[in-house]
């Protein structure tokens, strides 16, 4: 617990005091697309690395990682989102995201081409993403929000971290009635 | 000067509840018609020592308590006294009551004082004999002295029903049933408040009271029972005949009146405690008593010794390693290579060993079931033999305690519901004795727990019906085996008939899996009309180490179970069959094996053998079956630390786990038998 007065001097090293609303998210670009992530979900950023490939699964799941001891599963989000394929190179960045699925914190690490900036946005700029039908999926996505008069994609990191098949979060748990 | 004795009180308790372990299995041992005067002796001296070891620490009440069991052991041993069934059940109802009363002590909640004095009170009819037992003069005056709500004459039930905490969230409501209750008869009820915390503490959704109700007036026992049913599973209680109740305080009275010998005192205080506590139970505090319980965990000596050995050979290691850091310079390069050599030698053996201390034999969980059988068999009218397999396997401490619940839900499934009773049984012209399997083994990295018996087994179509009724699944839908067996575990689905559900508790299957998936694995069920059911349970082993064999495939590496490998050979082209010009086989001495390419199953793109007598042949045995891994090349046998890939991805079909490998990157685990499917889609 940070105290009441190491809590107002946090607040006054601000220039511009934030407004409760305010939502910080990490924007990233695939292709010409700008997305962004809630910062609280984002554990670490690396450079990409090797895999371990996983037989048999989508190939937007690139496979798996030694990430200090846990076995965190690679995600290409330009492959999951159907833009197309990009050459990896060491300056390709793996965003590790952790999110809680079922009561249990579940990692993983997304490609993306690069990772542009920490934005703040305020809860009522952000609007619900336009329904396309089935032209366009956009179940991934939260919300639109504009920042500098660009449009940035806010993604669902709980549902980009359930995997297709990896939790039965369809079947609600029912109590027993007696 | 004083010592503070509670620092030996964990002790006492865990060499109690050993003590109590050992008579509960000598009882079942027992064997009516012959005796062993040893057997007796083994009950005798476990009870002995709890008694002697209760006295010191003051617990008077258990050591009043194993005093009486005690008198009556040593008859038994003298051979004052027959061994009858009767008197071996009290004894284990009296096991049983020991162990609340240790356990209360232990958690330092209220003794169930009530059921301690209906078991002094079974034992004493059994200790003074059932001889005296025909001239039951009842002195009216003795008995309305110790109970004068009861009559001898009276008809009628006395009711002990003690709710557990979450009686209440399971949609329960007392009032309810005894408003149920009064309409049979008469309804005297008389409330406990005494398990009601502070205020402060209090949460309303909790229940904390109990009931002493006497029923009066001719009621049938099942109509009482009908009410109490959906319960049964959530409360502690106890329907006794008013009559019985009485009569059973009469004898003993009288009893107590002919044998001078027994002090009176003795005889008659179990009565009066009877009457006087009002048969009232405090709630069980059971969440702390899993709490209190898991804090500590009895470790083989031997195992510590190894431990210290090698913390030592590390010191020594350590302070060589430092010598060479010290000055060094290239000469000495050899000397630091076997250091470092050392190190990793004794780190390895370190880490097993650790990881060792908190694996415990299966047993632990086993040891309750051929009570269990035996009771539950005896209450059903079916003959049963338990059947304990494996139980030397050794798992994880937490694996060890989380898997009993759930075990003890399916044993008593295969046991109520699997096994038909006798004459049913041969009639369907099997042996009268039905047989109960509980087996453990390792399989991979997970630990397997089967509970196979031979009982009647499932009708499929009925469970398909079950499930189209209840609207689970749709009417037209067309399910394979798996998936129908499938069904039993979805929520909701326990049936009034009962098709799989225990006796009517309401805790389905559904939750059996629940626990199972939470503890990281999975259940499945295979049944056969008629023949029997098998469930098995797979369950990771957590922190645990496998001997693996690195393969290399293209540019990827696997790792096989070694305990898995028969061996590795290079094929020849003689060997090499084709049946029905696609499945592969070849020959090893005299059997033909399917052959399963990795390359093709796992699409590794840059194998380098194609053909098949470029690559390694291993054969490998998984569940039963035989077959050919082709891979390219061996690369060494490692032991490896299984991580879970489900942790943070989902179960790879194929693969049981991951490790990560000496560069730090990842290899995934096979699983042998999984394979085999795999290649088979």
């Amino acid at each position: 617990m940070i105290n009441a007065d190491a809590d107002n001097k946090d607040q006054s090293t601000h220039v511009e005091p934030r407004s409760i609303n305010a939502l910080q998210f990490l924007s990233f670009s695939l292709g010409n697309e700008e997305y962004g992530v809630n910062i609280l979900r984002v554990q670490e950023i690396r450079s990409w690395e090797p895999v371990s490939r996983i037989p048999n699964v989508p190939s937007y799941e690139k496979g798996v990682v030694n990430l200090r001891g846990a076995i965190v599963p690679i995600i290409d989000l330009r492959e999951r989102f159907d833009l197309g394929r990009a050459e990896y190179t060491p300056l390709t960045v793996v965003v590790v995201l952790q999110a809680e699925i079922n009561n249990k914190s579940r990692t993983m690490g997304v490609v993306v081409d690069s990772v542009s900036d920490v934005v703040d946005v305020d809860k009522e700029n952000i609007q619900r993403a336009p329904d396309f039908g089935t032209k366009v999926s956009t179940e991934f996505i939260n919300g639109l929000a504009s920042v500098n008069e660009r449009m940035v994609m806010l993604l669902d990191v709980e549902r980009l971290l359930k995997l297709d098949g990896i939790d039965d979060c369809s079947t609600d748990v029912h109590e027993d009635e007696h | 000067m004083s010592i503070d004795m509670a620092q030996f009180h964990q002790v006492f308790f865990e060499e109690s509840f050993e003590g109590l372990d050992i008579m509960e299995s000598g009882l079942l041992n027992l064997d009516m018609g012959d005796v062993d005067a040893e057997d007796i002796n083994t009950i005798f001296r476990a009870a002995h020592s709890i008694k002697g070891g209760s006295g010191t620490f003051g617990f008077t009440a258990v050591s009043d308590f194993t005093h009486i069991l005690e008198t009556l052991l040593d008859e038994m041993r003298d051979g004052r006294r027959k061994v009858t069934q009767p008197a071996v059940n009290v004894l284990l109802g009296s096991v049983d009551c020991l162990r609340e009363m240790l356990t209360a002590i232990q958690n330092e909640s209220a003794v169930d004082n009530a059921s301690v004095a209906e078991h002094k009170l079974a034992l004493e009819i059994e200790l003074k004999g059932g001889a005296l037992l025909t001239s039951p003069h009842a002195e009216p005056a003795a008995i309305a002295k110790i109970n004068t709500a009861i009559s001898l004459n009276e008809q009628g039930w006395a009711i002990t029903f003690c709710p557990h905490v979450d009686l209440l969230k399971t949609g329960n409501d007392p009032v309810r049933m005894f408003r149920e209750l009064s309409t049979l008869g008469e309804l005297e009820i008389i409330v406990d408040l005494r398990g009601l915390p502070d205020f402060y503490d209090y949460n309303p959704e909790e229940c904390h009271l109990s009931w002493q109700l006497n029923l009066l007036g001719q009621v049938n026992i099942e109509a009482i029972e009908d009410i109490f049913d959906w319960v049964e599973g959530n409360c502690d209680m106890s329907i006794q005949s008013l009559a019985d109740k009485a009569a059973k305080v009469a004898q003993l009275s009288a009893v107590d009146l002919v044998d001078d010998s027994v002090n009176p005192d003795e005889g008659v205080s179990p009565a009066i405690q009877l009457a006087a506590v009002e048969t009232a139970k405090s709630t069980k505090e059971e969440s702390k008593a899993a709490a209190k319980g898991s804090s500590s965990i009895r470790v083989d000596t031997s195992k510590i010794d190894t431990l210290i050995n090698m913390v030592g050979e590390l010191v020594i290691t350590q302070s060589m390693l430092s010598l060479v850091g010290e000055h060094f310079e290239l000469g000495k390069l050899d000397q630091l290579k076997s250091g470092l050599a050392q190190l990793e030698r004794h780190t390895r053996e370190l880490q097993e060993s650790v990881m060792n201390i908190r694996m415990l034999p299966i047993s632990f969980v086993f040891s309750r079931f051929p009570r269990l059988t035996h009771d539950l068999s005896t209450k059903l009218g079916k003959k049963i033999e338990l059947k304990l397999v494996g139980e030397n396997t050794e798992v994880d401490k937490t694996v060890v305690e989380l898997i009993s619940d759930p075990l003890v839900h399916l044993v008593r499934n295969s046991l109520d519901h699997g096994i038909e009773m006798p004459a049913d049984r041969i009639a369907a012209g099997k042996p009268e004795m039905g047989t109960v399997t509980l087996e453990a083994y390792h399989r991979g990295g997970n630990i397997v727990i089967e509970v196979r018996d031979d009982g009647k087994g499932l009708d499929k179509h009925k469970l398909k019906t079950k499930a189209i009724e209840k609207g689970l699944i749709e009417k037209d839908a067309i399910l394979t085996d798996k998936q129908i067996f499938e069904l039993i575990f979805m929520p909701g689905f326990s049936t009034a008939e009962q098709v799989t559900d225990v006796s009517g508790r309401g805790v389905g299957m559904d939750v059996v899996r629940r626990n199972i998936q939470a503890l990281g694995g999975n259940i499945e069920l295979i049944s056969e009309l008629g023949k029997g059911s098998t469930i098995a349970i797979h369950l990771p082993l957590t922190l645990a180490i496998l001997d693996g064999q690195s393969v290399a495939v293209g540019d990827e590496t696997f790792i096989v179970p070694l305990g898995s490998i028969i061996e590795s050979i290079n094929v020849t082209d003689k060997m090499v069959n084709r049946v029905a010009g696609k499945g592969e086989t070849f020959r090893l001495r005299g059997d033909y094996l399917p052959i399963v390419r990795m390359h093709e199953i796992f699409d590794v793109k840059s194998a380098k053998a194609e053909k098949l007598t470029d690559g390694l042949m291993v054969v490998v045995e998984g569940q039963g079956t035989r077959y050919g891994l082709f891979v390219d090349d061996l690369l060494g046998q490692q032991q490896v630390v299984i991580k879970s890939l489900e942790a943070n991805y989902r179960r790879v079909e194929g693969v049981s786990g991951a490790t990560i490998l000496g560069d730090g990157s990842v290899a995934l685990i096979l699983d042998i038998p999984g394979l085999v499917r795999l290649s088979n889609q």
